[in-house]
């Protein structure tokens, strides 16, 4: 500090509370605690949010250990509960719509991001980016009114005339159903895939798809052999975002799946999901042991997105500072 | 080694009718939706939709009338709880804190952000919901507001960052404290973005069910205050659907027309005010 | 064929005298192009370019940044068709024939191009070259496919540098090298003409000096064509050069003369480096 005035150090204060209170009256030191309490609420939040489903589930957890995973049982009468059937559900819904709505999806990516127009591939983004925002809800009215009744009506007979033999079309189909609760699931994803993949093809290096045409490759030979496995990581990280997605899906499950704890070979037949169990039993569970197993499965399946969800983000950064480099 | 460009040619063209019949299937599905709903739900829909009390089972002239109310109350909560905490908790992000802390808070957002909904309904009701003994307006204005800010988080970080430093600059170098600079330039600067994705934030809770099924639970009546269960437009129309009842049927069609309306209203606004484009710097 | 951007001098016709307007290339002009003119939406960017390229000679195409040279380098295995909104005039004729006329494919396999940043795929560094075999319906079987591999990166000068770790990621090579792997793959389908795109701009004097010498080996089987802002090298390395300035090409004559002797001041300030 230059002065002509020689001031003596013990007239002033410590030169670290004065530049706090000094931005404390500015304003800065509130400003600052503010948002940082933002941020730690958050924080907390979200501990608060481990630590309950972990406490919560803490009775079925010592009871039953890990073979409630393993456990096909589910008796609330004798107090038996066992995850097995609802892992089943939720896994076998999820793969069926990965594998209807993965080809859908990329075609439809592909098409949007490499062979459309650019005015057209923009609306039609934005129109599929609009079914992603369609409540679960919603999903699962047509779900029961519109497409369960074709698929009993027309699909499913087609199906069985064909492929009837097989184990996965066996038996009696009464609408609600495995096979409904994928097929509705599927048409929730698709828009997930299409939106993600399509923004991973479009960061592909342009002199990429230069080097292929200019060995006289096609257009479908330059998206085919270099845009899309320039794109692998990203469209992986898609594919997992929708998994995720698809396994904590409750609302139009619930309304098709058929509610009906079991593990069948066949799609056709009724089944149920961890979501869906914890939707329709939570509030009618009666004793602490029961509602600890319904904790417990919601502890499971927000272990797995959570998972899926990491690897997820991963892959795609991983894409997206690849195509930086170039 | 003379190249077969027939076949090349061929399969190029082919490939194209199959990539352009998905896309041409995914848009379908939307207009598919739309068309159910507003056909099924349009016929179904009459004034008393919107003013009458839900009825007894068996009689006619029942209506959504508390379940719109109601939805507009746990959201109206929501948006008090969850756009603060996310919009301070995104500028701290953007403006405040050290990349390694920042970091730590995205990820811990994100994390927030995989929880599927029905775990929150699950932790409110254990939170809230059991210490009150009872279900209410309020356990279910905070579940969804927990789950609006991690969206609120991301959104205003982005659109925060987006505007320019030198924006930030020219503020301090005119002798604005920091805090000023930020309410006064920075944050007006990124307003329509934040506004925009606020929006869409909004949009998706309101169609969310599954948290509110333990919290707000439902109510045949109405729900005065904030400490009463209350029913919402979108358990209204799980109830309904999955009862045996025509006549609830057809109110399920009329609230999810209502309902999906409003959604995708909230949405095609936002989306085209952000399209419409974000900070533009001149010269 | 406009009389505009020729030079007096000219390969067929050494001691001088303007040209009368020819409707056919010369039997010795692998690829020509005539009365070129390209657009960018409104904006020009090439005006009536005539060019000759004569077979087996490297030709340089020499001028400061926007001068079009990229431009003209592109339309030359119709590059240019990958970005909406452009437009072109005139003919370009390889061995007589307009390859705007053509299958695109069939003319980039005779056209190759190497570009002004390695671009190799991810893939092996097989892969890489066996590319273009690949997506063109090559008819040989493994060993053949190998042969050619093999003979192109020797042609590129990188096979004794990648000889033992032919099945491990391109992306493991340094630049240099992935340039020249570029180059392999390119000659891998055997074009009769090479383009190359300002191919050394991103490489350090070592590498560059590489890829110089394998071009004067690789000139007695393929015409070269090469865009470079480098005059060094230009003048090291090729036999004629065209200069261009805002999108006319203002003179193209033997490299000697263009660089010692040129005829207009546009070249002269150029080369002398009053400007660029």
């Amino acid at each position: 500090m230059s002065s002509s005035v020689t001031v003596p150090e013990s007239a002033l204060p410590p030169r670290g509370a004065q530049s706090f209170i000094s931005r404390l009256k500015a304003g800065e030191e509130i400003a600052y605690l503010i948002t940082l309490t933002a941020g730690v609420t958050i924080f907390l939040i979200t501990a608060l949010v481990l630590y309950e489903l972990i406490a919560q589930s803490a009775l079925s957890r010592h009871k039953f250990g890990w073979s409630f995973l393993f456990t096909s049982v589910w008796d609330p009468v004798a107090g038996n509960f066992g995850a097995l059937p609802f892992i089943y559900g939720t896994v076998t819904t999820s793969l069926l719509a990965l594998l209807i709505a993965v080809p859908l999806g990329l075609g439809a990516a592909i098409f949007l991001a490499e062979m459309a127009p650019p005015k057209i591939s923009n609306m039609m983004t934005f129109l599929i980016e609009l079914l992603a925002a369609v409540p679960s809800v919603i999903y699962g009215l047509l779900g029961i009114f519109i497409l369960v009744p074709v698929l009993k009506q027309s699909v499913v007979p087609a199906l069985k005339s064909v492929f009837g033999a097989l184990p996965i079309f066996d038996g009696a189909f009464y609408g609600m159903s495995i096979f409904s609760a994928g097929i509705v699931l599927s048409v929730m994803i698709v828009p997930f895939i299409i939106s993600v993949s399509r923004e991973v093809l479009l960061s592909v290096a342009r002199d990429q798809r230069e080097a292929s045409l200019a060995l006289g490759a096609s257009q479908w030979q330059t998206i085919w052999r270099v845009v899309m496995p320039n794109a692998s990581t990203g469209i992986m990280g898609s594919i997992f975002l929708a998994l995720a997605r698809a396994l904590g899906e409750t609302m139009a499950v619930t309304m098709v799946i058929g509610n009906t704890p079991q593990i069948k070979a066949s799609l056709l037949a009724p089944g149920y999901s961890i979501a869906a169990v914890i939707a329709n039993e939570f509030t009618e569970a009666t004793g602490d042991l029961y509602l600890s197993a319904l904790v417990e499965l919601g502890l499971v399946l927000f272990g797995v997105t959570f998972v899926l969800n990491g690897m997820a983000r991963l892959l795609i950064m991983t894409t997206a500072q690849k195509g930086a480099h170039k | 080694m003379k190249p077969s460009s027939t076949i090349k040619n061929l399969v190029n063209y082919t490939m194209f009718a199959v990539t352009g019949l998905c896309t041409v299937i995914a848009v379908g599905i939307l207009f598919f939706i739309l068309g159910y709903l507003v056909y099924n739900g349009g016929k179904s829909l009459s004034l008393s939709f919107f003013t009458n009390l839900p009825a007894p089972v068996g009689e006619m002239g029942g209506g959504m009338a508390n379940a719109i109310v109601g939805s507009g109350k746990v959201l109206l909560l929501a948006t008090l709880i969850g756009i603060p905490i996310g919009f301070l908790g995104g500028v701290y992000l953007s403006e405040y804190s050290s990349e390694r802390i920042a970091f730590t808070i995205r990820y811990i957002t994100d994390l927030l952000n995989g929880v599927p909904s029905i775990v929150i309904g699950i932790v409110i009701y254990t939170v809230v919901v059991h210490p009150m003994g009872h279900f209410s307006t309020f356990a279910g204005g905070v579940a969804l507001g927990i789950m609006m800010i991690p969206i609120s988080v991301r959104s205003t970080e982005e659109f925060l960052h987006a505007v320019p430093q030198s924006l930030r600059e020219a503020a301090l170098a005119l002798g604005a404290p920091k805090w000023k600079s930020i309410v006064t330039v920075v944050i007006p600067a990124a307003m329509r973005g934040i506004i925009s994705g606020t929006m869409l934030d909004l949009a998706r809770v309101a169609g969310e069910t599954a948290p509110l099924l333990f919290t707000a639970l439902g109510n045949q009546f109405w729900s005065p205050g904030w400490n009463q269960p209350s029913a919402t437009l979108p358990v209204m129309i799980f109830t309904y659907a999955v009862a045996p009842y025509e006549d609830w049927h057809r109110q399920a069609w009329a609230a999810g027309f209502v309902l999906l309306t409003l959604v995708l209203l909230i949405n095609v606004t936002a989306r085209l005010a952000l399209s419409r484009g974000t900070y533009v710097p001149r010269g | 064929m406009s009389l505009e951007g020729r030079t007096s001098s000219s390969p067929q016709n050494p001691a001088g005298g303007v040209e009368e307007g020819m409707s056919k290339a010369p039997a010795s002009m692998k690829l020509s192009t005539q009365d070129l003119n390209f657009y960018y939406g409104g904006f020009q960017a090439l005006q009536s370019v005539s060019l000759d390229f004569q077979e087996n000679l490297i030709t340089a195409l020499i001028g400061p940044s926007g001068c079009g040279k990229s431009t003209f380098i592109r339309t030359l295995n119709r590059m240019h068709e990958t970005v909406k909104g452009t437009r072109l005039t005139g003919q370009i004729l390889l061995d007589g024939k307009d390859i705007l006329k053509e299958d695109v494919n069939a003319v980039r396999l005779k056209v190759g191009m190497v570009f002004q940043r390695s671009n190799p795929f991810p893939k092996t560094i097989f892969e890489n070259v066996a590319y273009g075999l690949r997506v063109n319906g090559f008819q040989g079987g493994k060993t053949a496919i190998h042969e050619v591999v093999e003979k192109s990166l020797v042609k590129a000068a990188l096979w004794d540098e990648v000889k033992d770790k032919l099945h491990q990621s391109a992306f493991g090579l340094s630049g240099g090298q992935q340039q020249r792997l570029c180059i392999a793959r390119a000659l891998a389908v055997e074009p009769e003409v090479l383009l190359l795109d300002e191919p050394c701009s991103a490489l350090d004097p070592i590498a560059t000096a590489k890829i110089e010498d394998l071009l004067f080996a690789l000139k007695t089987e393929t015409t070269i064509v090469i865009v470079t802002h480098n005059m060094q090298q230009a003048a090291r390395v090729s036999d004629f050069t065209g200069f261009f300035l805002l999108g006319r090409m203002i003179e193209f004559s033997e490299t000697n003369t263009i660089f010692q002797n040129p005829t207009k001041k546009e070249t002269e300030d150029y080369v002398t480096g009053r400007f660029g």
